[in-house]
């Protein structure tokens, strides 16, 4: 044992690579091909500014007798716009990127939004227990019988009612992230009063007790590491949850306005000219929403099949 | 049992009492019974009206069947739980009804070993996290030199190289493990140790490992132990004094050698009997007949009684009281005292 000691530690990365679950994403070919499809969506909608070839948010480089151009393999497109051009005259391609950065920074700051509650409300029912629980729980409940979507609209339509269309569209991003947060933290609060309340029978929380230590240090210190797995698995799918949500709210209308379209409001506006021909606008955004929101999922059920052996296994 | 410290006695139990409720909440308490809807709170009652007294530098042993309440005994005067009623006292102060900041300062000499190894060390934390978090919460002034030559020392008291404080406790036994969570104990330099069957889930080989290991801290730090276990040729290696629990009430207190020599409870001399022997070819255990009564509705008298090749018309209605016995040792039995079980010694 003493001779394994001196040995030359492993580099923190030989580790990551040698660990049980890399071993067992590298042997998943969907696990690769969704992580590598969902990086290439990502990084490319994250380096937009850079790789855009129109930016559609500046008026000036938008011009109006250049809407409805089909994509390039079509019949009367313009070469210089790949993907065509929407009712606005916007290079598609450019507003797709800049639509699905914003979808995928809206997804996760609402995750984070719903996982700070969430974690926070489910680590104290589950940990003091008793009337608490009860309370918290059922609050819990009371959100939960309202559908994500119900409470969305209702909160946008009264915000925008009450602030005036153009604060609203100023402050879209923020009013969406806030109500698909708020909306979804139930989903975290149960699966981690759960966990912890497994947890807290055990022993090294007894003896963390006897030691001394505070109820909010055994909590954060000692309870929160063991019970990250279910919140990793369940934070995957919640991600692809919030990018749909914020797409059916921008669809409704209650989203992004059309001068900074998501790629909700871009299926929104393309929708009018659906009839006219003008498939594209819709079509193209809306595979790029459908591919992302499928990677992600894919990645979540490898996620809870490792960290979760017993469920399918067992 | 040598009174050491002429202060009295470092722990103090004081008729403690026990009681879990099984009916929790409004609802559950509603019964029907003959048509009738009734209030009725059922309980278990875990420990009854246990006096016990533990003075500096003994090492007491409690022992009894499972489900006797030992554990339960353990973790009140750990603080882990609260009593329903009785007192607790540590050098003089009452302990059982302090607030968390209040105990604080006593966490730091009254410290507990767990019985599972394999739970009772946090698996995301190294062991020099884990060793290092009670040195650094009760010191709070110590450098990181300080903690560190702390951890160090204590770490190899019980054996462990600290050149392995980086690693996470699944890679190490459960002998291992053990000493490390005695180890964790004994950062914040403690002078009581209650002990919750530290070695019953450890292979008999490392038992005696890990057992020498407590008897040494215990010489070279002056520790007080109480210690929980089910093994009785552990207690006549380990203990200075025995306690036996029967469904939660005390059987008999002795002197370890006492003890073993001359056992008096009926209860006392089936467990002895029961103990292996390496020259027994032809076993003469006393077979207790029936179980434990259970411990939701105690029987009213002696709770021995329904086991007891003694019993008669007293036992069922008089629940016997601890008497001092000519040796020393306390016994709590009618037939002791009427001095019936010589004359009817059928075994």
């Amino acid at each position: 044992m003493s001779d394994l000691s001196h040995a030359p530690a492993p580099s923190r990365l030989q580790k990551v690579m040698d660990s049980t679950m890399m071993y067992s994403f590298r042997r998943n070919p969907v696990a690769v091909a969704s992580l590598a499809v969902f990086l290439v969506i990502a990084v490319l909608s994250f380096l937009a500014p850079l790789i855009a070839p129109y930016d559609p948010y500046d008026p000036a480089s938008i011009d109006l007798m250049n809407s409805e151009y089909p994509p390039a393999w079509v019949n009367g497109a313009l070469p210089e716009f790949v993907l065509g051009t929407d009712d606005q005259g916007r290079d598609l391609l450019s507003t797709i990127l800049y639509g699905t950065r914003l979808s995928i920074i809206i997804g996760l700051c609402a995750v984070a939004l719903q996982a700070f509650l969430g974690i926070t409300i489910g680590l104290v029912a589950g940990y003091v227990g008793g009337r608490t629980d009860s309370l918290l729980m059922r609050m819990a409940d009371i959100q939960l019988s309202f559908s994500t979507l119900m409470v969305a609209i209702i909160f946008l339509a009264v915000t925008q009612a009450l602030f005036g269309s153009e604060t609203f569209n100023r402050y879209a991003v923020f009013f969406l992230i806030a109500v698909i947060g708020v909306a979804e933290w139930p989903q975290y609060a149960r699966t981690v009063r759960a966990t912890v309340l497994a947890e807290k029978k055990k022993e090294y929380i007894d003896s963390a007790r006897v030691l001394g230590f505070g109820p909010l240090r055994i909590m954060i210190r000692h309870i929160l590491p063991n019970s990250l797995s279910p919140i990793f698995v369940i934070s995957t799918v919640q991600v692809a949850n919030a990018i749909i949500s914020e797409a059916s709210l921008s669809f409704l209308g209650l989203g992004m306005p059309p001068s900074q379209p998501s790629l909700g409001s871009l299926i929104s506006a393309g929708f009018d000219y659906i009839y006219s021909g003008s498939w594209w606008i819709t079509v193209i955004p809306g595979i790029v929403l459908v591919v992302l929101v499928l990677v992600i999922n894919l990645l979540g059920d490898w996620v809870r099949d490792v960290l979760n052996p017993k469920l399918y296994k067992g | 049992m040598k009174d050491l410290s002429s202060a009295g006695p470092l722990l103090d139990i004081q008729n403690l009492e026990k009681k879990f409720d099984l009916d929790k909440g409004f609802l559950e308490t509603l019964k029907l019974r003959g048509g009738r809807l009734i209030r009725e709170t059922r309980a278990v009652h875990a420990v009854n009206n246990v006096t016990l007294d533990v003075h500096k530098g003994e090492a007491v042993c409690v022992v009894g069947e499972s489900g006797c309440g030992k554990s339960t005994v353990a973790r009140m005067v750990a603080g882990l739980l609260a009593p329903t009623h009785g007192e607790i006292h540590y050098a003089g102060q009452r302990i059982d009804n302090l607030s968390r900041h209040a105990m604080r300062p006593l966490r730091k000499k009254i410290q507990m070993i767990f019985q599972n190894p394999y739970a009772s060390l946090n698996p995301r934390m190294t062991i020099l996290e884990a060793l290092e978090e009670p040195v650094r919460h009760h010191n709070p002034r110590y450098s990181n030199a300080e903690v560190r030559d702390r951890v160090a020392e204590v770490m190899r008291s019980v054996g462990v190289d600290p050149a392995w404080a980086k690693r996470y406790p699944h890679e190490f036994s459960g002998g291992q493990r053990q000493r490390i969570a005695i180890a964790r104990a004994l950062t914040v330099d403690p002078e009581f140790i209650v002990a919750d069957e530290p070695i019953s889930a450890l292979d008999v080989s490392i038992q005696a490992q890990v057992l020498n290991l407590m008897l040494e801290a215990k010489e070279s730090r002056g520790l007080t132990y109480l210690f929980i276990t089910h093994d009785l040729s552990v207690v006549e290696h380990f203990g200075t004094r025995v306690v036996v629990l029967y469904l939660g009430s005390i059987c008999e207190v002795a002197d370890t050698a006492t003890l073993f020599s001359n056992p008096k409870h009926p209860y006392t001399k089936a467990l002895l009997s029961a103990v292996p022997q390496l020259k027994d070819d032809r076993p003469n255990h006393i077979r207790l007949k029936g179980e434990i009564p259970t411990p939701i509705n105690l029987p009213k008298g002696c709770p021995f009684r329904s086991r007891c090749a003694f019993a008669n018309k007293r036992c069922d209605e008089e629940k016997p009281k601890t008497i001092q016995q000519p040796d020393g040792s306390l016994v709590a039995c009618h037939a002791v005292e009427e001095d019936r079980l010589d004359t009817a010694a059928s075994v």
